[in-house]
């Protein structure tokens, strides 16, 4: 037996899932160094890069099926009301237009975990879908849209996260504003305060921000006789698959769900859109396909966002700087709609402090609802907290780094179990040393005009992945190599680095191997890429099929030249006898078989029992602020990571400067503003949703801390996305309380609220 | 109505509606879908292409404006099989990584050099600051420019 079916829970995204499914028993060593290695952890341009800077790569909004109709949405205006009459008269009178669906002409699809449908006669967002055209031209669809005619009876509405939180007349849903309150608690709040030297409160906050990936959302939906096929821009082949067959009440093997390629997620793209069923409703009843895309405006109002947070702590610590006790109440809004805006893993899992006692909630207001959004709670989480470590340290006239280093745990302070890997303290000096951290001064030391400043902050995320995630490996009688994984790559790289894995393996040039992923009729299952767990999981599924490749060619070899199989060697692509006087290459042998393929299937291993799996890093900021004018320049940020063994470092570097880019821009820029009177989203483009542009960004450098995880996996690889983003806009905000000796308490820290903090301060 | 333009070299006449977008020409009429759309009111970029040596959004360009004008899109870039200097830096630097901005990065370097054939890191900040990406913190994209203004 060389597999196994196993249960196993792995946290997705700030939730845990379980799994049932196949692992490998194979025992594969874990690689040694990257230096010891052909191809792994060397810069390697990716293999679909040609198609991408050629404009022949097809991405899901290229796509044109014939005949196909056009889907676009009507949505409310209003933040809150109730739909009392439709009049499609005019709108099904226009030429072209094939079909209308509403709430009166539509079965009730749940949606939004059940607490509404696809069509609701309830509207509880500026946005929320009311009906959707179908029509032979895009054109052609928006002018319907402009013909249908609503009667709204306009609903009393809250768009602020405190005022939902305590209001009681006003409610988003009947059963309330707040969804799943949470409590957390490890050893005795009570003792840890009066153990206590000093106390600290205080309060940080973040604001709503949204993902803004550069492709809009979009589907494109046929039903070929049976089968609903779904070409989707998404995360999660094979999550859409399962979410859509349930929508639609049809078994998951009849839905087939593509991606080639995609202009990015962050986690936008995890869910189920509305106009992926609504498409595939009207493409079931008209028997046409029919193509969905979102303008910017639906992406700024309708597919997620980052809850916003409002944290308040109180933490004990000792006079030589240990942590005595933390508290941590917390809420954020998820919009209309039932999500997690919890923030407390930093706090639970940063550092060792014996007394805890976390209280989250989760608003309800009449908004966009919240998505997963690159390291979900992390990134909020990390800026109070390590917000709060920088006052903690200033408290006791400490440095930044040394406070920390003394509340350093070697075991996950929550399950008390060891981690894997753990190089964090490694990671700290060399982020510290890139970015000359001995120069660091204590905050509010420059009283000149533009004053610099220095800040550090610590990361902590899953990462780990794991299993079921599978690879098929498929040799052709020509010698052609074909890797099949359900996973998908978002831009990230997963195309390139399947290729390496398996070429490392193979000993033959990346160029021999064809890799085909995201789509769910062809591959076997990988899982969503979210959680920072696409490389760690299917990393080693691919090593696995590869190394059982290799072992069938050797045996296929030793039947050829009628030898045992362990006198058979295997190197670069050729199997060579053990004299040395025979060998076969492996197309040549390929040829040999009296299959017409052969076809293997590779598995992920297992994750390590009794250990906890977790990625860390560090970023240190230092920043320029103009006092005169309040706008805050980064001019440097280091970063280094124990993230397990590095791939590839091209796209390694790429991830991680990606993630600090649009962690600048949460720290200085990026904020969705409703205005409160209407409850009207004012940030629906990209010239009011500020994202960072070429001028924005400052020297980065980048040094990894670890080699490898030792334990995890036969390639020892953690995942880098998420952890890219978690650290910057605490570092960033430390290094600005550093610059200015006044520290800003919320994001983004634009140039008012530093105007303002330097003016009270006087 | 009909129009005649250039367009990645060749000369083209195609029948359009008076209200049609550059954009939609291309991507919809021409099945050219190099050319991105991203927000589709001239924010992102992603839809850059050429027209008289100037990079424009032709997401708010009308189809008609093209009478008589050169167009290049990221289809006309290549000289065949071959890459231009600036796919190849884009594929070595690692200035790609979803490529949805990528075609529109690079014609907006391409008209860039047809104007300025030696620009500073400051000329190509500022050549390029209005194409957006949300992937790779444009750090290696600058120096995929950068080299091929210095090859």
């Amino acid at each position: 037996m060389t597999r196994k079916l196993i249960k196993s829970v792995i946290n997705i995204e700030n939730k845990e899932h379980e799994f049932i499914g196949e692992v490998s028993l194979l025992e594969q060593e874990t690689w040694g160094k990257n230096d010891t290695l052909k191809i792994i952890g060397k810069e390697i341009s990716r293999i679909d890069a040609v198609d991408k800077i050629s404009g022949t790569a097809s991405y899901t909004s290229d796509i044109n099926l014939p005949g196909q109709l056009y889907g676009k949405f009507l949505r409310s205006p209003y933040p809150s009301a109730k739909i009392l009459k439709i009049d499609l008269s005019k709108a099904n009178a226009l030429k072209g237009v094939k079909h209308i669906l509403t709430y009166e002409n539509t079965a009730k699809y749940k949606w939004y975990y059940e607490t509404s449908f696809l069509l609701d006669p309830i509207v509880r967002y500026e946005g929320d879908e009311v009906a959707f055209v179908a029509a032979e031209s895009e054109e052609i669809a928006e002018e319907a849209l402009k013909l249908i005619s609503i009667e709204y009876a306009k609903l009393p509405f809250v768009v602020d996260t405190e005022k939902a939180s305590t209001e009681k007349n006003i409610k988003v849903h009947n059963w309330g504003n707040i969804v799943e309150p949470s409590e957390y608690k490890r050893g005795n709040i009570e003792t840890g305060f009066a153990d206590a030297d000093f106390t600290i409160e205080d309060e940080f906050r973040t604001s709503v921000v949204l993902h803004n990936p550069t492709e809009p959302h979009c589907s494109v939906v046929n039903w070929d006789n049976d089968e609903l096929v779904i070409y989707d821009s998404t995360q999660a082949v094979y999550q859409i698959r399962e979410l859509a067959a349930n929508a639609l009440g049809i078994e998951q093997e009849k839905v087939r769900v593509i991606k080639k390629y995609m202009g990015g997620g962050f986690g936008s793209k995890l869910d189920l859109g509305k106009y992926t069923i609504a498409a595939a409703i009207v493409s079931r009843e008209l028997k046409k396909p029919v193509k969905v895309v979102m303008d910017r405006k639906e992406q700024n109002l309708c597919v997620g966002n980052r809850p916003d947070s409002i944290q308040k702590f109180k933490v004990g610590i000792k006079k030589e700087g240990l942590l005595t006790a933390l508290q941590l109440n917390s809420m954020g809004t998820v919009g209309a709609f039932p999500e997690g805006a919890g923030l407390s893993w930093p706090a639970k899992t940063m550092y060792k402090c014996p007394n805890l006692l976390v209280n989250e909630k989760s608003i309800l207001t009449n908004a966009g609802a919240a998505r997963a959004f690159r390291a979900p709670g992390h990134v909020q989480g990390i800026f109070g907290l390590e917000s709060l470590m920088d006052e903690c340290a200033a408290k006791l006239n400490m440095n930044p780094l040394e406070f920390r280093l003394k509340n350093y745990t070697e075991v996950d302070p929550v399950s008390n179990q060891p981690y894997t890997s753990k190089k964090l303290k490694e990671a700290y000096k060399k982020a510290a040393d890139l970015i000359g951290w001995e120069d660091w001064k204590a905050a509010g030391s420059s009283k000149s005009v533009n004053r610099i400043g220095l800040g550090m902050a610590s990361q902590i995320w899953w990462g780990g992945g794991g299993p079921p995630a599978h690879a098929n490996i498929k040799l052709d009688k020509k010698g052609n190599i074909t890797i099949y994984s359900g996973t998908q790559d978002l831009g990230t790289g997963t195309y390139t680095f399947i290729a390496m894995v398996a070429s490392e393996v193979l000993q033959i040039p990346i160029e021999r191997f064809n890799v085909v992923i995201g789509d769910t009729k062809l591959c076997p299952y990988a899982p969503v890429s979210g959680g920072s767990m696409t490389a760690p999981s299917v990393s080693p599924a691919v090593r696995d099929a590869a190394e059982r490749l290799k072992e069938k060619l050797m045996d296929t070899a030793a039947i050829l030249f009628d030898e045992e199989k362990n006198s058979i060697k295997y190197s670069n692509g050729f199997c060579v006898n053990s004299d040395g006087s025979k060998k076969v290459s492996l197309s040549e042998i390929a040829g040999h078989l009296n299959e017409q393929d052969l076809l293997i299937k590779g598995s992920r291993n297992e994750n390590p029992k009794g250990y906890a799996i977790n990625t860390f890093g560090a970023q240190f900021a230092k920043v320029e602020v103009d006092t005169l004018t309040g706008k805050v320049t980064v001019l440097k940020i280091s970063a280094s990571y124990d993230i397990g063994r590095v791939l590839n470092k091209l796209t390694l570097d790429n991830q991680i400067r990606g993630g600090i880019i649009m962690g600048l821009g949460y720290a200085l820029m990026e904020e969705r503003i409703i205005d409160e009177n209407f409850g009207k989203v004012l940030t629906t483009n990209l010239h009011t949703y500020k994202i960072p542009t070429m001028m924005d960004i400052p020297e980065i450098v980048i040094e990894i801390a670890s080699d490898y995880d030792p334990m995890i996996s036969n390639t020892g690889v953690k995942g880098v996305g998420e952890p890219a983003i978690i650290p910057t806009a605490a570092a960033i905000a430390n290094a600005v309380n550093n610059a200015l000796g006044v520290r800003i308490k919320s994001l983004p820290i634009t140039p008012d609220k530093v105007l303002i903090a330097l003016y009270v301060s006087k | 109505m009909t129009i005649n333009f250039r367009l990645n070299g060749n000369d083209t006449s195609v029948e359009l509606a008076v209200n049609k977008r550059v954009v939609d020409l291309l991507r919809e009429d021409l099945q050219l879908t190099g050319t991105k759309e991203g927000c589709s009111i001239g924010e992102c970029g992603a839809c850059t292409i050429i027209v008289n040596s100037k990079a424009v959004n032709s997401c708010m360009l009308l189809a008609q404006q093209l009478e008589g004008c050169d167009v290049i899109t990221v289809e006309g870039l290549s000289d065949g099989e071959k890459l231009h200097k600036l796919q190849e830096n884009f594929l070595k630097y690692g200035g790609i990584q979803c490529g949805f901005c990528t075609p529109g990065m690079l014609m907006s370097a391409y008209a860039l050099f047809l104007e300025n054939p030696k620009p500073t890191v400051d000329d190509i900040k500022t050549a390029i600051e209005g194409n957006l990406c949300r992937c790779t913190g444009y750090k290696p994209i600058i120096e995929a420019i950068s080299a091929s203004a210095n090859s």
